[in-house]
């Protein structure tokens, strides 16, 4: 049944939608859009690195991605304007990891595939971690539910209660890095930033609850990759953008019929 | 008596700025105690460190082991894309009963704003759905960061007296910050005035009997409130001597 490339396709992408779902509800509250671009471009860095030392490309994009939420987590953390660092940081990662790819010896790399996603090349192994990444992204922001949610109204409603704030900004940067590292050969470094917002945006006018609002990001983001895919089995246009793309039209719909 | 809160030399830093001093502080057990000053005093650092969110650059706090406490905070930035109905809001952290979420917002005068979202609450509202949250865990200590502020007068009257029900009524401590130097609760036993330190601290009764003060507001306000001036100057009516330099905190009488 995994034989079938568009079986496997669509099992990868509804895998991306799950796990980008219950971060991308705290990317949006906690308006860290920026910060997910960064850390996604970061993973074109990593996979020139995976390249250069011939590493799994999971495990390079997941490290630097991962470094790359630390450092501008540290930065912003001292001073220096959130927006300026994310601003710096998000373009120099893709320039650096655009170069770095070019200088990398080897058989010649196919860099539009990690830029926009090669969804028709996902392999069973690439279906294992990103089902296995969606658990972990899911088990995280679960277990850590409450305390995220606290720490995300007021910081210091969350030190009042006993829960270091500082503490749940890690587990966000780790689930964070483990999205982008999964996501990366479905939608691409670019796009990943928008499965994180899209359905998580588009969910909020029906949601009256934090809950209701991640179950229905969930579900419209599997929506979102199932047309996708549709589309771009049907008009013959690249699968990742085509996933944003009808991400974007529930939205708007969303938006159009939501109370709000 | 054991203190619920003792601040011993407590210094804060904001950057590289010291924003607070040497503050020796205790809150006892059914205590209410105001904390006033003009606006960048360190009023809010020296509650932000009590509660444990900012650090003591020198100094420690401690609290009884096991404390239980209510925080008010002066506001939330909540943003508009979260969904957070006030119920919800209540169960954060914990989990609390149908009758104990009921409870709190009837204590909290909030009883109509259980499926109201957080985002549409108005000033008051939301003063009094914080509040609720806070009662739920059945504090022993309340801490309330300038909780009148975008309160209109009768409204800072009846929160107040609010506040002083709840003291009989629960018989926990409270803790208040006012940024307004004129109002202060004529229910508080003792007022702490701070700017970068602990300037003075008294009981607010011998500020209150301060006839011309006391006119300015009075009948309004049912004589909830009573009206304390605090002359940067260094011209305090107060019971104790307040004759320092500013360099060193003034020890007071009590």
């Amino acid at each position: 049944m995994f034989d079938h490339f568009l079986t496997r396709a669509i099992l990868g992408a509804v895998g991306v939608a799950l796990a980008a779902a219950p971060l991308g509800v705290f990317v949006v509250w906690r308006r860290m859009a920026y910060f997910g671009d960064a850390t996604a471009h970061a993973a074109v860095l990593g996979v020139a690195l995976a390249l250069a030392f011939s590493t799994p490309i999971f495990a390079g994009t997941l490290l630097v991605s991962l470094g790359m939420a630390f450092a501008v987590a540290r930065l912003t953390g001292r001073g220096f304007g959130a927006d300026m660092i994310l601003g710096v940081a998000s373009h120099a990662a893709l320039a650096f990891g655009l170069v770095a790819v070019t200088l990398v010896k080897g058989p010649r790399l196919d860099l539009q595939s990690y830029l926009f996603g090669d969804i028709l090349a996902v392999g069973h192994t690439d279906l294992a971690l990103i089902w296995l990444g969606a658990v972990l992204v899911w088990g995280l922001i679960l277990w850590r539910w409450t305390g995220l949610l606290l720490s995300t109204l007021s910081p210091d409603l969350a030190y009042a209660s006993g829960i270091d704030p500082g503490r749940e900004k890690y587990v966000m940067m780790i689930a964070l890095a483990l999205v982008v590292a999964v996501a990366i050969k479905i939608v691409g470094a670019l796009l990943i930033g928008a499965m994180l917002i899209i359905p998580a945006a588009s969910a909020r006018p029906f949601a009256r609850t934090p809950e209701q609002m991640l179950v229905g990001a969930a579900g419209l983001g599997v929506c979102a990759s199932l047309l996708g895919l549709w589309s771009a089995w049907e008009f013959d246009t690249p699968a990742g953008p085509s996933i944003v793309c009808a991400a974007t039209v529930l939205f708007a719909l969303s938006h159009l019929l939501g109370r709000r | 008596m054991s203190a619920l809160i003792r601040a011993e030399g407590l210094s804060v830093k904001r950057g590289a700025t010291t924003v607070l001093r040497d503050v020796d502080f205790s809150i006892e057990a059914k205590e209410i105690v105001t904390i006033v000053g003009p606006n960048g005093s360190g009023k809010s650092s020296l509650m932000k460190a009590l509660i444990g969110a900012v650090p003591a650059s020198a100094g420690k706090v401690t609290r009884k082991a096991k404390l239980r406490l209510g925080y008010v905070p002066q506001s939330l930035s909540v943003d508009p894309s979260m969904p957070m109905t006030v119920e919800r809001f209540l169960d954060l952290p914990h989990q609390a009963t149908a009758q104990d979420r009921a409870e709190a917002l009837a204590e909290a005068g909030a009883e109509d704003l259980a499926t109201r979202q957080l985002t549409d609450l108005s000033g008051g509202q939301f003063q009094r759905a914080m509040l609720a949250r806070a009662l739920l865990n059945r504090p022993e200590i309340l801490l309330l960061d300038e909780p009148t502020t975008g309160l209109d007068q009768p409204g800072q009257a009846d929160f107040y007296r609010k506040i002083e029900e709840l003291r009989d009524q629960l018989g926990c401590a409270v803790l208040m910050v006012s940024h307004d130097l004129h109002v202060v609760m004529s229910a508080s036993d003792r007022v702490l005035c701070v700017n970068g330190h602990i300037c003075c601290e008294g009981h607010p009764e011998v500020v209150a009997q301060a006839e011309e003060y006391r006119a300015l507001f009075g009948s309004g306000t049912g004589g909830t409130l009573a009206l304390y001036r605090h002359q940067h100057s260094h011209h305090h009516h107060h019971d104790g001597p307040c004759d320092h330099d500013h360099d060193t905190p003034a020890q007071d009488a009590n």
